[in-house]
């Protein structure tokens, strides 16, 4: 199969056309319009064949796919930043509803002030909705995520929905070689979305009923485990995929590269600029832990592969006010129950589209060697010069 | 590995990320791996825009901005007096300016090659009106030899191709200012 150089979004675009989409429904909002604009544009153009829904607003367009997933077609939106915000109440509604929707999220920091540059504080704001969350590292792997998200959420030991993100202009906006993995191949990969609580006149049921609390905790609890055991999903359907269509992504859940005594822990595009220091030598003793899917959290498998480490480097594009980055804490409370554990600290670092360039990955691992375990530091870019 | 950078200065408006993304796609066309991405901002037309292209013989991981190229394409000479387009090049790198004369703003410092074409005028005789933004790469094409000027026609033809008319007008364009500068 060949590649071809082609925009982020535009290859978004064309992997959700070969998924045998039903309805799509989505509002443009920077950095995630370009999916919408080249979507619209297939569609007006006839070369995918599904209903479109023009929306007012984001929380229309989750509405109008969460009513269509139930209906039983497969369905797409994206967005970023202030409409996931906008989406929220719909968010944790169509997980709890076990509705296996898929999202792209082209990653955008929250207001105020206004930004539209990248960051993850959007979707780590949806991180205790029950949705699983993929985070990726290139063009490639959103195509590969994206196919591979219908499959995980139309499992029948899963049906849960599911977030493909991708940081929004250093994936949406630029242009590299992709294969797109041809229709009929993703068609027998997918099989039909054959949803089986579908709405239908012969068969009526209730959907997102009142629960009462033990209703509610029963199915609550039911929903964790969901999430939880879609671990082992998510690792099946990434091998059947690495075998047809060639590609691997760490185990499904988490990647690690180099072999280092340092762990630098990270998600998405950053990951990039990481490997190609590990490559050329310019990170002394460091590995790169690459964190896939932030939800379902791969705790057991973190803690495998960072607790011999001298020392884990969280790297957080979002913060947690009040406490710390979301993925620090996380695998610090990993690491808990370890007996020689290692320091663990946390850069948060390219808040609102600051560069994580080189020169920063370089001072916070500097700094990392000459810091306590739990120091948390936000980097907000004035420590480093940016004539690297 | 040999990996090059490449920064294009222009107006916004002027087609400056239009013009990284036909050169990744030449480059590709080429065999070689490529990335071209816009500098993140909010384009205004008429202000300073950046784009930036890399092209390796290997795949391509980072993805930091491009602070100092080694090629600087300049698509506004006017530009040279409110951007410091040297502090944005590598030692020994090379900076095209689209103007009709020498750029004598411009001093060389760190070994930096200067050279200058006059793509307006050519742009204005061949397609009509002053698009320099994809020309401006045939003058790339023959200093650099990075890319080939059938991979730059190829990609020209793909990022036109709803525009038959403006592709080959470009391409016209393009073989014109990449032979002037061969000579």
């Amino acid at each position: 199969m060949a590649r071809e150089v082609m925009e982020g979004s535009q290859a978004v675009a064309r992997i959700v056309a070969n998924c045998d989409v039903k309805v799509i429904a989505a509002y443009p909002i920077t950095p995630q319009t370009h999916i919408v604009q080249e979507l619209a544009k297939m569609h007006a153009d006839g070369l995918i064949d599904c209903e479109f829904v023009n929306v007012e607003a984001e929380f229309s367009a989750i509405s109008a796919i969460l009513g269509a997933t139930a209906a039983g077609a497969r369905s797409f939106t994206a967005t970023s930043s202030q409409g996931l915000a906008l989406m929220h109440e719909v968010v944790f509604a169509a997980a709890g509803m076990r509705l296996p929707l898929v999202m792209v999220i082209a990653n955008r920091a929250l207001s105020a002030p206004i930004n539209i540059w990248n960051d993850h504080q959007d979707s780590i704001a949806e991180r205790d909705s029950g949705w699983i969350q993929i985070y990726c590292e290139s063009v490639q792997e959103v195509v590969d995520s994206v196919v591979q998200a219908y499959k995980i959420a139309e499992n029948k030991n899963v049906l849960l929905p599911v977030m493909v993100c991708m940081d929004g202009f250093y994936l949406t906006h630029v242009y590299e070689p992709v294969e797109i993995p041809p229709k009929s191949k993703v068609h027998k990969f997918l099989g039909k979305f054959n949803y089986p609580y579908k709405l239908d006149p012969k068969k009526p049921l209730t959907m997102g009923p009142l629960g009462f609390p033990a209703d509610y905790a029963r199915l609550r609890k039911q929903l964790a485990e969901a999430v939880w055991n879609s671990k082992k999903v998510i690792k099946e359907v990434h091998d059947i995929y690495a075998k047809q269509f060639g590609r691997v992504y760490g185990d499904g859940l988490l990647e690690v590269y180099g072999d280092g005594s340092i762990a630098l822990v990270a998600m998405g595009s950053v990951c990039g600029t990481i490997k190609d220091m590990i490559d050329k030598d310019e990170l002394k003793d460091v590995c790169l832990v690459r964190i896939r899917t932030f939800r379902p959290f791969p705790k057991d498998e973190i803690v495998e592969v960072l607790k011999d480490r001298d020392a884990v480097v969280v790297l957080d594009r979002n913060i947690s006010l009040g406490n710390a980055g979301a993925v620090y804490l996380e695998v610090r409370d990993a690491l808990y129950d370890e007996k020689d554990k290692p320091k663990v600290v946390d850069f948060v670092v390219g808040l609102g589209g600051v560069d994580v360039n080189k020169a920063t990955l370089n001072y916070v691992v500097e700094k990392a060697r000459t810091v306590k375990s739990g120091h948390v530091e936000i980097v907000d870019g004035s420590e480093v010069s940016s004539s690297y | 590995m040999t990996m090059h950078e490449i920064t294009v200065l222009g107006r916004g408006g002027q087609g400056a990320v239009t013009s990284a993304y036909v050169l990744a796609k030449a480059a590709f066309h080429d065999g070689k791996e490529s990335q071209a991405f816009p500098f993140f901002g909010v384009e205004r037309r008429g202000a300073p825009v950046f784009s930036f292209c890399r092209i390796s013989d290997e795949q391509i991981k980072l993805r930091q901005q491009v602070y100092h190229a080694d090629y600087l394409l300049v698509l506004d000479a006017a530009l040279l007096d409110n951007v410091d387009v040297i502090s944005r090049v590598k030692e020994g790198g090379t900076v095209i300016v689209n103007s009709t004369h020498a750029p004598d703003k411009l001093k060389s410092a760190k070994g930096i090659n200067i050279h200058h074409v006059d793509a307006t005028n050519i742009a204005l005789k061949i397609i009509g009106k002053p698009f320099v933004n994809v020309i401006m790469l045939g003058a790339f094409a023959s200093i650099s030899g990075l890319v080939s000027l059938n991979g730059l026609k190829k990609a020209i033809d793909e990022m036109f191709a709803s525009k038959p008319e403006v592709a080959k007008l470009n391409k016209k364009a393009t073989e014109t200012i990449y032979k002037s500068m061969k000579n």
